[in-house]
Protein backbone atom coordinates (compact mmCIF):
# COMPACT_ATOMS: atom_id res chain seq x y z
CA UNK A 1 0.00 0.00 0.00
CA UNK A 2 1.46 3.72 -0.70
CA UNK A 3 2.24 5.66 1.95
CA UNK A 4 -0.65 7.85 2.00
CA UNK A 5 -3.35 5.52 1.45
CA UNK A 6 -6.14 5.72 3.86
CA UNK A 7 -6.24 2.74 6.15
CA UNK A 8 -8.70 0.03 5.28
CA UNK A 9 -11.30 -0.31 7.87
CA UNK A 10 -13.95 -2.62 6.11
CA UNK A 11 -14.44 -6.07 7.64
CA UNK A 12 -11.61 -8.47 6.90
CA UNK A 13 -11.96 -11.89 6.61
CA UNK A 14 -10.16 -14.18 9.63
CA UNK A 15 -7.01 -15.81 8.59
CA UNK A 16 -7.62 -19.13 10.33
CA UNK A 17 -8.33 -22.73 9.57
CA UNK A 18 -9.67 -23.91 5.95
CA UNK A 19 -10.93 -20.12 5.36
CA UNK A 20 -6.97 -18.94 6.39
CA UNK A 21 -5.79 -21.24 3.73
CA UNK A 22 -7.84 -20.63 0.95
CA UNK A 23 -6.79 -16.28 1.91
CA UNK A 24 -3.34 -17.65 1.88
CA UNK A 25 -3.17 -18.82 -1.84
CA UNK A 26 -5.10 -15.59 -2.32
CA UNK A 27 -2.23 -13.47 -1.13
CA UNK A 28 0.29 -15.36 -3.38
CA UNK A 29 -2.89 -14.13 -6.27
CA UNK A 30 -3.64 -17.79 -6.44
CA UNK A 31 -7.41 -18.38 -6.60
CA UNK A 32 -7.59 -22.09 -5.24
CA UNK A 33 -10.84 -24.21 -4.06
CA UNK A 34 -10.51 -27.56 -2.36
CA UNK A 35 -11.14 -30.43 -4.78
CA UNK A 36 -12.10 -33.85 -3.34
CA UNK A 37 -9.52 -36.73 -4.32
CA UNK A 38 -12.58 -39.10 -3.83
CA UNK A 39 -14.81 -38.11 -6.37
CA UNK A 40 -12.67 -35.53 -8.01
CA UNK A 41 -15.58 -32.81 -7.36
CA UNK A 42 -14.90 -28.86 -6.41
CA UNK A 43 -15.83 -26.99 -3.62
CA UNK A 44 -16.50 -23.68 -1.62
CA UNK A 45 -17.08 -22.52 0.78
CA UNK A 46 -14.29 -24.66 2.59
CA UNK A 47 -15.18 -27.61 4.47
CA UNK A 48 -13.60 -30.66 6.42
CA UNK A 49 -15.59 -33.66 4.26
CA UNK A 50 -16.99 -34.01 0.60
CA UNK A 51 -20.47 -34.10 0.81
CA UNK A 52 -21.22 -36.01 -2.19
CA UNK A 53 -18.85 -39.16 -1.46
CA UNK A 54 -17.68 -38.44 1.95
CA UNK A 55 -14.13 -38.31 1.43
CA UNK A 56 -12.07 -36.32 3.76
CA UNK A 57 -8.85 -36.80 1.35
CA UNK A 58 -9.04 -33.59 -0.73
CA UNK A 59 -6.08 -30.96 -2.49
CA UNK A 60 -6.32 -27.09 -2.85
CA UNK A 61 -6.56 -27.27 -6.91
CA UNK A 62 -6.22 -23.99 -8.97
CA UNK A 63 -8.78 -22.74 -10.71
CA UNK A 64 -8.63 -21.50 -14.12
CA UNK A 65 -10.06 -18.09 -12.76
CA UNK A 66 -12.71 -17.81 -15.34
CA UNK A 67 -16.56 -17.93 -14.54
CA UNK A 68 -19.73 -15.62 -15.33
CA UNK A 69 -22.34 -13.79 -13.09
CA UNK A 70 -25.06 -16.06 -11.88
CA UNK A 71 -26.53 -12.90 -10.01
CA UNK A 72 -25.72 -9.64 -8.32
CA UNK A 73 -27.41 -6.69 -6.11
CA UNK A 74 -26.17 -2.85 -6.00
CA UNK A 75 -25.95 -1.75 -2.67
CA UNK A 76 -27.75 1.75 -2.97
CA UNK A 77 -28.01 2.25 1.21
CA UNK A 78 -25.17 0.81 3.17
CA UNK A 79 -26.53 -1.88 5.92
CA UNK A 80 -23.14 -1.99 7.93
CA UNK A 81 -21.00 1.51 8.40
CA UNK A 82 -17.87 0.56 7.25
CA UNK A 83 -19.72 0.75 3.41
CA UNK A 84 -21.32 3.88 4.00
CA UNK A 85 -19.05 5.51 2.25
CA UNK A 86 -18.65 2.50 -0.89
CA UNK A 87 -22.26 2.97 -1.90
CA UNK A 88 -23.12 2.37 -4.83
CA UNK A 89 -21.58 -1.10 -4.86
CA UNK A 90 -22.53 -4.63 -5.73
CA UNK A 91 -21.85 -7.78 -4.55
CA UNK A 92 -21.78 -10.32 -7.12
CA UNK A 93 -22.21 -14.03 -7.12
CA UNK A 94 -19.63 -15.98 -9.53
CA UNK A 95 -20.47 -19.53 -11.00
CA UNK A 96 -16.83 -20.68 -11.86
CA UNK A 97 -15.94 -23.06 -14.49
CA UNK A 98 -15.26 -25.51 -12.14
CA UNK A 99 -19.06 -25.52 -10.94
CA UNK A 100 -18.50 -23.55 -7.63
CA UNK A 101 -19.78 -19.95 -6.76
CA UNK A 102 -18.17 -17.24 -4.85
CA UNK A 103 -19.30 -14.08 -3.75
CA UNK A 104 -17.31 -11.13 -5.29
CA UNK A 105 -17.47 -7.92 -6.66
CA UNK A 106 -16.41 -7.31 -10.63
CA UNK A 107 -14.29 -4.33 -9.76
CA UNK A 108 -14.23 -2.80 -13.59
CA UNK A 109 -17.68 -2.54 -14.40
CA UNK A 110 -20.65 -0.38 -12.54
CA UNK A 111 -23.75 -2.34 -11.61
CA UNK A 112 -26.01 -0.91 -14.50
CA UNK A 113 -23.79 -2.92 -16.74
CA UNK A 114 -23.92 -6.34 -14.66
CA UNK A 115 -25.83 -9.05 -16.46
CA UNK A 116 -26.07 -12.24 -15.72
CA UNK A 117 -23.94 -14.91 -17.71
CA UNK A 118 -21.15 -12.43 -18.35
CA UNK A 119 -17.98 -14.09 -18.62
CA UNK A 120 -15.17 -12.49 -15.65
CA UNK A 121 -12.50 -13.36 -14.67
CA UNK A 122 -10.31 -13.68 -11.24
CA UNK A 123 -8.04 -10.49 -10.36
CA UNK A 124 -6.79 -10.07 -6.75
CA UNK A 125 -6.96 -6.99 -4.41
CA UNK A 126 -4.86 -6.42 -1.52
CA UNK A 127 -6.23 -4.55 1.02
CA UNK A 128 -3.90 -5.07 3.60
CA UNK A 129 -0.72 -6.55 4.49
CA UNK A 130 -2.23 -9.52 5.35
CA UNK A 131 -5.40 -10.28 3.57
CA UNK A 132 -5.75 -9.98 -0.38
CA UNK A 133 -9.54 -10.59 -1.79
CA UNK A 134 -9.93 -12.59 -4.46
CA UNK A 135 -12.00 -9.83 -6.91
CA UNK A 136 -13.11 -9.84 -11.07
CA UNK A 137 -12.52 -8.21 -13.87
CA UNK A 138 -14.57 -8.52 -17.32
CA UNK A 139 -13.20 -11.01 -19.79
CA UNK A 140 -12.00 -9.95 -23.03
CA UNK A 141 -11.80 -12.64 -25.09
CA UNK B 1 -48.58 -37.10 14.55
CA UNK B 2 -50.31 -34.49 16.34
CA UNK B 3 -53.02 -33.89 13.51
CA UNK B 4 -56.26 -31.98 14.93
CA UNK B 5 -54.99 -32.83 18.30
CA UNK B 6 -53.52 -29.70 19.30
CA UNK B 7 -54.79 -26.54 19.37
CA UNK B 8 -53.79 -22.85 20.08
CA UNK B 9 -56.10 -21.70 22.74
CA UNK B 10 -54.94 -18.54 23.25
CA UNK B 11 -53.25 -15.34 21.35
CA UNK B 12 -52.49 -11.94 22.57
CA UNK B 13 -49.97 -8.76 21.25
CA UNK B 14 -48.90 -5.29 22.43
CA UNK B 15 -49.70 -2.23 20.38
CA UNK B 16 -46.85 -1.88 17.35
CA UNK B 17 -45.24 1.10 17.64
CA UNK B 18 -42.14 3.05 15.81
CA UNK B 19 -42.01 6.54 17.64
CA UNK B 20 -41.79 6.63 20.54
CA UNK B 21 -40.36 3.31 21.42
CA UNK B 22 -42.14 0.88 23.75
CA UNK B 23 -40.01 2.04 26.97
CA UNK B 24 -39.87 -1.49 27.87
CA UNK B 25 -37.22 -4.19 27.54
CA UNK B 26 -37.27 -6.73 25.13
CA UNK B 27 -38.40 -8.96 27.45
CA UNK B 28 -40.62 -6.76 29.63
CA UNK B 29 -42.44 -6.30 25.70
CA UNK B 30 -42.70 -10.16 25.22
CA UNK B 31 -44.28 -10.41 28.75
CA UNK B 32 -46.80 -8.32 28.24
CA UNK B 33 -47.67 -9.90 25.12
CA UNK B 34 -47.65 -13.34 27.23
CA UNK B 35 -50.28 -12.34 30.13
CA UNK B 36 -52.35 -10.79 26.95
CA UNK B 37 -52.57 -14.18 25.41
CA UNK B 38 -52.86 -15.81 29.67
CA UNK B 39 -55.86 -13.91 29.18
CA UNK B 40 -57.12 -14.50 26.16
CA UNK B 41 -56.78 -18.13 27.42
CA UNK B 42 -58.27 -17.73 30.57
CA UNK B 43 -54.98 -19.45 32.07
CA UNK B 44 -52.99 -18.87 35.34
CA UNK B 45 -49.27 -18.10 34.58
CA UNK B 46 -48.12 -21.08 36.58
CA UNK B 47 -50.69 -23.38 34.32
CA UNK B 48 -47.74 -23.08 31.77
CA UNK B 49 -45.32 -25.73 32.02
CA UNK B 50 -43.79 -25.59 28.46
CA UNK B 51 -42.15 -22.25 27.15
CA UNK B 52 -40.28 -21.98 23.48
CA UNK B 53 -38.72 -18.17 23.59
CA UNK B 54 -36.95 -16.49 20.70
CA UNK B 55 -33.41 -15.70 21.58
CA UNK B 56 -33.18 -12.38 22.42
CA UNK B 57 -34.88 -12.89 25.65
CA UNK B 58 -31.96 -15.24 26.79
CA UNK B 59 -32.45 -18.06 28.49
CA UNK B 60 -35.70 -19.78 28.74
CA UNK B 61 -35.47 -20.21 32.25
CA UNK B 62 -35.34 -16.35 32.68
CA UNK B 63 -38.61 -16.07 30.54
CA UNK B 64 -40.39 -18.68 33.19
CA UNK B 65 -38.83 -17.03 36.12
CA UNK B 66 -40.23 -13.72 35.26
CA UNK B 67 -43.69 -14.57 33.85
CA UNK B 68 -44.28 -16.98 37.23
CA UNK B 69 -44.23 -20.76 35.73
CA UNK B 70 -43.44 -22.43 38.81
CA UNK B 71 -44.20 -25.57 37.26
CA UNK B 72 -41.78 -25.62 34.07
CA UNK B 73 -41.48 -29.20 32.12
CA UNK B 74 -40.24 -27.84 28.64
CA UNK B 75 -38.37 -25.24 27.52
CA UNK B 76 -36.62 -24.75 23.93
CA UNK B 77 -35.45 -21.93 21.80
CA UNK B 78 -35.39 -22.55 17.98
CA UNK B 79 -32.58 -20.92 16.51
CA UNK B 80 -34.61 -20.42 13.02
CA UNK B 81 -34.85 -16.59 13.01
CA UNK B 82 -38.12 -15.70 11.53
CA UNK B 83 -39.27 -19.01 11.06
CA UNK B 84 -39.31 -19.83 14.68
CA UNK B 85 -42.10 -18.76 15.55
CA UNK B 86 -44.02 -21.01 13.26
CA UNK B 87 -41.20 -23.76 13.83
CA UNK B 88 -42.62 -23.39 17.47
CA UNK B 89 -45.64 -23.66 17.08
CA UNK B 90 -45.15 -27.06 15.26
CA UNK B 91 -42.91 -27.94 18.31
CA UNK B 92 -45.03 -27.09 20.76
CA UNK B 93 -48.10 -29.60 19.14
CA UNK B 94 -45.78 -32.50 19.50
CA UNK B 95 -45.11 -31.44 22.84
CA UNK B 96 -48.57 -31.73 24.09
CA UNK B 97 -49.97 -34.59 22.59
CA UNK B 98 -46.36 -36.03 23.70
CA UNK B 99 -47.27 -35.31 26.89
CA UNK B 100 -43.93 -33.41 27.62
CA UNK B 101 -45.79 -29.91 28.28
CA UNK B 102 -49.44 -29.55 28.96
CA UNK B 103 -49.93 -25.86 28.42
CA UNK B 104 -47.05 -24.07 26.20
CA UNK B 105 -46.10 -20.32 25.80
CA UNK B 106 -44.66 -19.37 22.35
CA UNK B 107 -43.78 -15.70 22.70
CA UNK B 108 -41.92 -13.28 20.45
CA UNK B 109 -40.97 -9.92 20.00
CA UNK B 110 -38.35 -6.93 20.01
CA UNK B 111 -37.72 -3.16 19.82
CA UNK B 112 -37.16 -3.83 16.29
CA UNK B 113 -37.20 0.14 15.60
CA UNK B 114 -35.94 1.87 19.20
CA UNK B 115 -33.88 -0.80 19.59
CA UNK B 116 -30.30 -2.10 17.54
CA UNK B 117 -31.15 -1.41 14.18
CA UNK B 118 -30.08 -3.33 11.08
CA UNK B 119 -28.63 -0.17 9.23
CA UNK B 120 -26.69 0.69 12.69
CA UNK B 121 -25.62 -2.89 13.13
CA UNK B 122 -22.37 -3.98 12.06
CA UNK B 123 -23.10 -7.65 11.57
CA UNK B 124 -19.59 -8.58 12.58
CA UNK B 125 -20.77 -10.62 15.84
CA UNK B 126 -19.93 -14.01 14.21
CA UNK B 127 -22.55 -15.82 16.69
CA UNK B 128 -25.64 -13.73 15.49
CA UNK B 129 -25.47 -13.75 12.01
CA UNK B 130 -26.86 -16.74 10.06
CA UNK B 131 -23.77 -18.78 8.18
CA UNK B 132 -21.25 -17.43 11.22
CA UNK B 133 -17.50 -17.90 10.05
CA UNK B 134 -18.90 -18.44 6.51
CA UNK B 135 -20.37 -14.99 6.26
CA UNK B 136 -17.49 -13.20 8.08
CA UNK B 137 -14.80 -14.18 6.02
CA UNK B 138 -16.80 -15.05 2.52
CA UNK B 139 -19.30 -12.28 2.69
CA UNK B 140 -18.74 -9.67 5.30
CA UNK B 141 -15.79 -8.63 3.65
CA UNK B 142 -17.04 -8.30 0.12
CA UNK B 143 -19.87 -6.16 1.22
CA UNK B 144 -22.58 -8.86 1.39
CA UNK B 145 -23.71 -7.71 5.62
CA UNK B 146 -27.56 -7.95 6.35
CA UNK B 147 -31.03 -9.85 4.74
CA UNK B 148 -32.08 -7.57 2.42
CA UNK B 149 -28.26 -8.06 0.31
CA UNK B 150 -28.56 -11.59 0.77
CA UNK B 151 -32.66 -12.26 -0.41
CA UNK B 152 -31.80 -9.55 -3.68
CA UNK B 153 -29.37 -12.09 -5.08
CA UNK B 154 -32.35 -14.76 -4.89
CA UNK B 155 -34.86 -11.89 -6.13
CA UNK B 156 -32.70 -10.54 -8.88
CA UNK B 157 -31.73 -14.84 -10.42
CA UNK B 158 -35.65 -15.44 -10.17
CA UNK B 159 -36.38 -12.21 -12.20
CA UNK B 160 -33.72 -13.73 -14.70
CA UNK B 161 -35.14 -17.32 -15.11
CA UNK B 162 -38.90 -16.72 -14.74
CA UNK B 163 -39.37 -13.18 -16.05
CA UNK B 164 -40.47 -11.87 -12.42
CA UNK B 165 -40.47 -7.99 -12.47
CA UNK B 166 -40.80 -4.92 -10.65
CA UNK B 167 -44.31 -4.79 -10.85
CA UNK B 168 -45.06 -7.51 -9.41
CA UNK B 169 -42.73 -6.72 -6.24
CA UNK B 170 -44.52 -3.87 -6.19
CA UNK B 171 -48.15 -5.86 -6.38
CA UNK B 172 -46.90 -7.53 -2.74
CA UNK B 173 -45.70 -4.21 -1.31
CA UNK B 174 -49.28 -2.86 -2.07
CA UNK B 175 -51.17 -5.76 -0.90
CA UNK B 176 -49.94 -6.00 2.15
CA UNK B 177 -50.81 -2.05 2.80
CA UNK B 178 -54.06 -2.35 1.14
CA UNK B 179 -55.07 -4.56 4.06
CA UNK B 180 -53.24 -2.61 6.78
CA UNK B 181 -55.68 0.39 5.66
CA UNK B 182 -58.26 -2.45 7.45
CA UNK B 183 -56.09 -2.76 10.44
CA UNK B 184 -55.99 -0.33 12.59
CA UNK B 185 -52.96 -1.48 14.86
CA UNK B 186 -51.17 -1.21 11.59
CA UNK B 187 -48.04 0.82 11.77
CA UNK B 188 -48.99 1.95 8.18
CA UNK B 189 -52.76 2.24 8.80
CA UNK B 190 -53.93 5.53 7.02
CA UNK B 191 -51.20 5.41 5.05
CA UNK B 192 -52.32 3.56 1.58
CA UNK B 193 -49.30 3.45 -1.41
CA UNK B 194 -49.96 3.14 -5.23
CA UNK B 195 -47.45 1.48 -7.23
CA UNK B 196 -46.16 4.98 -8.51
CA UNK B 197 -45.38 5.53 -5.20
CA UNK B 198 -43.80 2.26 -5.31
CA UNK B 199 -41.32 2.45 -7.81
CA UNK B 200 -40.40 5.88 -6.93
CA UNK B 201 -39.06 4.96 -3.63
CA UNK B 202 -35.50 4.95 -2.85
CA UNK B 203 -33.19 1.87 -3.83
CA UNK B 204 -31.97 -0.33 -0.81
CA UNK B 205 -30.38 -3.24 -2.45
CA UNK B 206 -31.36 -3.70 -5.95
CA UNK B 207 -33.74 -5.27 -7.00
CA UNK B 208 -35.25 -4.43 -3.37
CA UNK B 209 -36.35 -0.81 -2.72
CA UNK B 210 -37.37 0.91 0.49
CA UNK B 211 -40.80 -0.34 -0.08
CA UNK B 212 -39.90 -3.87 -0.63
CA UNK B 213 -38.70 -4.01 2.94
CA UNK B 214 -40.47 -4.73 5.90
CA UNK B 215 -40.91 -2.12 8.84
CA UNK B 216 -38.96 -1.86 11.65
CA UNK B 217 -41.22 -2.17 14.74
CA UNK B 218 -40.95 -2.01 18.28
CA UNK B 219 -43.86 -4.78 19.46
CA UNK B 220 -44.56 -8.37 20.82
CA UNK B 221 -47.11 -11.24 20.71
CA UNK B 222 -47.78 -14.22 21.92
CA UNK B 223 -49.63 -17.70 22.05
CA UNK B 224 -50.49 -20.69 24.01
CA UNK B 225 -50.68 -24.50 22.67
CA UNK B 226 -52.66 -27.44 24.16
CA UNK B 227 -54.15 -30.48 23.65
CA UNK B 228 -57.83 -30.53 22.31
CA UNK B 229 -58.74 -32.33 25.68
CA UNK B 230 -57.69 -29.53 27.52
CA UNK B 231 -58.83 -26.72 25.60
CA UNK B 232 -62.58 -27.96 26.41
CA UNK B 233 -62.48 -26.33 29.15
CA UNK B 234 -60.69 -23.09 28.52
CA UNK B 235 -62.69 -19.72 27.65
CA UNK B 236 -61.98 -19.67 23.74
CA UNK B 237 -63.07 -22.32 20.66
CA UNK B 238 -59.51 -23.89 19.88
CA UNK B 239 -58.06 -23.31 16.30
CA UNK B 240 -56.66 -26.87 15.50
CA UNK B 241 -53.04 -27.69 14.38
CA UNK B 242 -53.65 -29.59 10.83
CA UNK B 243 -50.19 -30.17 10.19
CA UNK B 244 -47.25 -28.64 10.39
CA UNK B 245 -43.16 -29.17 9.17
CA UNK B 246 -40.10 -27.32 9.17
CA UNK B 247 -36.95 -27.44 7.33
CA UNK B 248 -33.85 -25.96 5.89
CA UNK B 249 -32.54 -25.03 2.44
CA UNK B 250 -29.23 -27.10 1.25
CA UNK B 251 -26.94 -25.70 2.04
CA UNK B 252 -28.10 -23.71 5.32
CA UNK B 253 -25.51 -22.32 6.35
CA UNK B 254 -24.59 -20.70 2.53
CA UNK B 255 -26.16 -18.97 0.16
CA UNK B 256 -24.31 -19.16 -3.46
CA UNK B 257 -23.60 -22.38 -3.81
CA UNK B 258 -27.47 -24.13 -4.09
CA UNK B 259 -27.39 -26.51 -6.48
CA UNK B 260 -31.18 -25.23 -6.76
CA UNK B 261 -30.72 -21.70 -5.49
CA UNK B 262 -34.76 -21.43 -5.24
CA UNK B 263 -35.33 -24.00 -2.64
CA UNK B 264 -35.78 -23.17 0.50
CA UNK B 265 -36.19 -24.74 3.93
CA UNK B 266 -40.54 -24.62 2.83
CA UNK B 267 -39.65 -26.31 -0.31
CA UNK B 268 -39.50 -29.45 1.76
CA UNK B 269 -41.05 -28.87 4.78
CA UNK B 270 -45.16 -27.71 2.57
CA UNK B 271 -45.69 -30.93 1.40
CA UNK B 272 -45.07 -32.97 4.70
CA UNK B 273 -47.48 -30.26 6.48
CA UNK B 274 -50.21 -30.57 3.87
CA UNK B 275 -49.81 -34.49 3.79
CA UNK B 276 -50.52 -34.11 7.70
CA UNK B 277 -53.27 -32.34 7.26
CA UNK B 278 -55.12 -34.01 4.86
CA UNK B 279 -55.43 -30.72 2.82
CA UNK B 280 -53.77 -29.44 -0.66
CA UNK B 281 -52.76 -25.50 -0.69
CA UNK B 282 -55.93 -24.80 -3.20
CA UNK B 283 -57.94 -25.52 -0.08
CA UNK B 284 -56.64 -22.75 2.30
CA UNK B 285 -59.24 -19.94 2.56
CA UNK B 286 -55.99 -17.66 3.37
CA UNK B 287 -52.97 -17.66 3.75
CA UNK B 288 -50.07 -15.36 6.43
CA UNK B 289 -46.76 -15.40 4.53
CA UNK B 290 -43.77 -14.42 6.08
CA UNK B 291 -42.94 -11.16 4.35
CA UNK B 292 -39.34 -9.37 5.45
CA UNK B 293 -39.19 -8.77 1.57
CA UNK B 294 -41.41 -8.56 -1.01
CA UNK B 295 -39.94 -11.18 -3.06
CA UNK B 296 -40.13 -13.77 -0.51
CA UNK B 297 -43.56 -14.03 -0.73
CA UNK B 298 -43.82 -14.89 -4.57
CA UNK B 299 -41.13 -17.77 -3.40
CA UNK B 300 -42.68 -18.85 -0.64
CA UNK B 301 -46.41 -19.19 -2.72
CA UNK B 302 -44.05 -21.39 -5.27
CA UNK B 303 -41.93 -23.25 -3.08
CA UNK B 304 -45.32 -24.16 -0.38
CA UNK B 305 -47.16 -25.29 -3.36
CA UNK B 306 -50.12 -22.55 -3.87
CA UNK B 307 -48.03 -21.67 -7.46
CA UNK B 308 -45.69 -23.46 -9.82
CA UNK B 309 -42.14 -22.23 -9.72
CA UNK B 310 -42.07 -19.21 -11.69
CA UNK B 311 -45.28 -18.73 -11.70
CA UNK B 312 -45.50 -16.65 -8.32
CA UNK B 313 -45.24 -13.46 -9.89
CA UNK B 314 -48.46 -13.25 -12.10
CA UNK B 315 -50.10 -14.98 -8.88
CA UNK B 316 -49.67 -11.91 -7.32
CA UNK B 317 -50.89 -9.08 -9.88
CA UNK B 318 -54.00 -8.09 -10.37
CA UNK B 319 -55.32 -8.61 -7.13
CA UNK B 320 -54.31 -12.07 -6.69
CA UNK B 321 -53.22 -12.17 -3.28
CA UNK B 322 -55.48 -9.29 -1.83
CA UNK B 323 -58.89 -9.89 0.28
CA UNK B 324 -61.14 -10.93 -2.60
CA UNK B 325 -58.65 -12.06 -4.85
CA UNK B 326 -57.89 -15.84 -5.19
CA UNK B 327 -55.45 -16.30 -2.21
CA UNK B 328 -55.93 -13.62 0.48
CA UNK B 329 -52.41 -12.91 2.10
CA UNK B 330 -51.44 -11.28 5.15
CA UNK B 331 -54.90 -9.50 5.83
CA UNK B 332 -53.23 -7.87 8.42
CA UNK B 333 -50.67 -5.81 6.74
CA UNK B 334 -48.04 -8.45 7.34
CA UNK B 335 -44.28 -7.32 8.29
CA UNK B 336 -44.56 -5.06 5.22
CA UNK B 337 -47.36 -2.35 6.58
CA UNK B 338 -48.39 -4.11 10.33
CA UNK B 339 -45.58 -4.38 11.70
CA UNK B 340 -42.24 -6.73 11.81
CA UNK B 341 -42.53 -8.77 15.34
CA UNK B 342 -40.52 -11.77 13.80
CA UNK B 343 -43.44 -13.40 12.30
CA UNK B 344 -45.46 -14.47 15.35
CA UNK B 345 -48.14 -11.91 14.54
CA UNK B 346 -48.65 -13.68 11.28
CA UNK B 347 -50.14 -16.79 14.03
CA UNK B 348 -52.03 -14.37 15.56
CA UNK B 349 -53.94 -13.08 12.97
CA UNK B 350 -54.38 -16.90 11.62
CA UNK B 351 -55.85 -17.42 15.08
CA UNK B 352 -58.48 -14.26 14.37
CA UNK B 353 -59.15 -15.25 10.83
CA UNK B 354 -60.34 -18.97 12.11
CA UNK B 355 -61.89 -17.05 14.76
CA UNK B 356 -63.95 -15.20 12.70
CA UNK B 357 -62.71 -12.15 14.96
CA UNK B 358 -60.91 -9.95 12.00
CA UNK B 359 -63.16 -7.21 11.48
CA UNK B 360 -63.29 -5.58 8.75
CA UNK B 361 -60.59 -7.85 7.49
CA UNK B 362 -62.34 -10.92 7.58
CA UNK B 363 -61.92 -13.35 5.35
CA UNK B 364 -65.92 -15.10 5.05
CA UNK B 365 -66.29 -17.93 6.21
CA UNK B 366 -62.77 -18.69 6.79
CA UNK B 367 -61.99 -22.62 7.68
CA UNK B 368 -58.97 -23.45 6.87
CA UNK B 369 -55.84 -20.96 6.55
CA UNK B 370 -51.68 -21.77 6.24
CA UNK B 371 -49.23 -19.15 8.24
CA UNK B 372 -45.53 -19.75 7.09
CA UNK B 373 -42.16 -18.26 8.53
CA UNK B 374 -38.98 -17.66 7.10
CA UNK B 375 -35.70 -17.28 8.43
CA UNK B 376 -31.74 -16.76 8.50
CA UNK B 377 -30.39 -17.84 4.68
CA UNK B 378 -33.83 -19.20 4.00
CA UNK B 379 -35.05 -21.75 6.49
CA UNK B 380 -38.61 -22.60 6.84
CA UNK B 381 -41.59 -23.31 8.49
CA UNK B 382 -45.36 -23.88 8.30
CA UNK B 383 -48.44 -24.71 9.61
CA UNK B 384 -51.94 -25.69 8.29
CA UNK B 385 -54.37 -24.58 11.05
CA UNK B 386 -58.72 -24.88 11.19
CA UNK B 387 -61.72 -23.79 12.87
ZN1 LIG C 1 -15.99 -36.48 -3.02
Amino acid sequence: MSENAMPYDKPLPSLTGLHGEFYAWCRDRELRFQRCTGCGRYRHVPRDICAHCSSMEWEWARSSGRGTVFTWTEVVRALHPAFAAATPYAPVVVEMEEGVRLLSRVVDCAAGELAIGMPVEVDFLEVGDAVTLPVFRRSVL
Amino acid sequence: MFKDKACIVGVGETPFCRKPGSGLSEMGIQLKASLSALEDAGLKAAQIDGILPFPNVGKAEAFAASLGCENLRFAATLHMGGAAPVGSLRMAAMAVTSGAADYVMVPGGWNGYSGARVRETAANDVNSIPGGEIARDFYLPFGLTAPPQWYALMARRHMHEYGTTEEQLGAVALAMRKHAQLNPAAVMHGKPLTMADYLASPMISSPYRLLDCCVETDGAAAFIVTTVERARDLRRKPVYVMGAAAGQPYPADEITNRADFHRTGLTNAAPEAFRMAGVTPADADFAQIYDCFTFEVIQQLEEAGFCKRGEGGAFVEHGGIELGGRLPVNTHGGLLSQAHVLGISHVVEAVRQLRGEAGARQVADAEIGVVTGWGDFGDGSIAVLRR
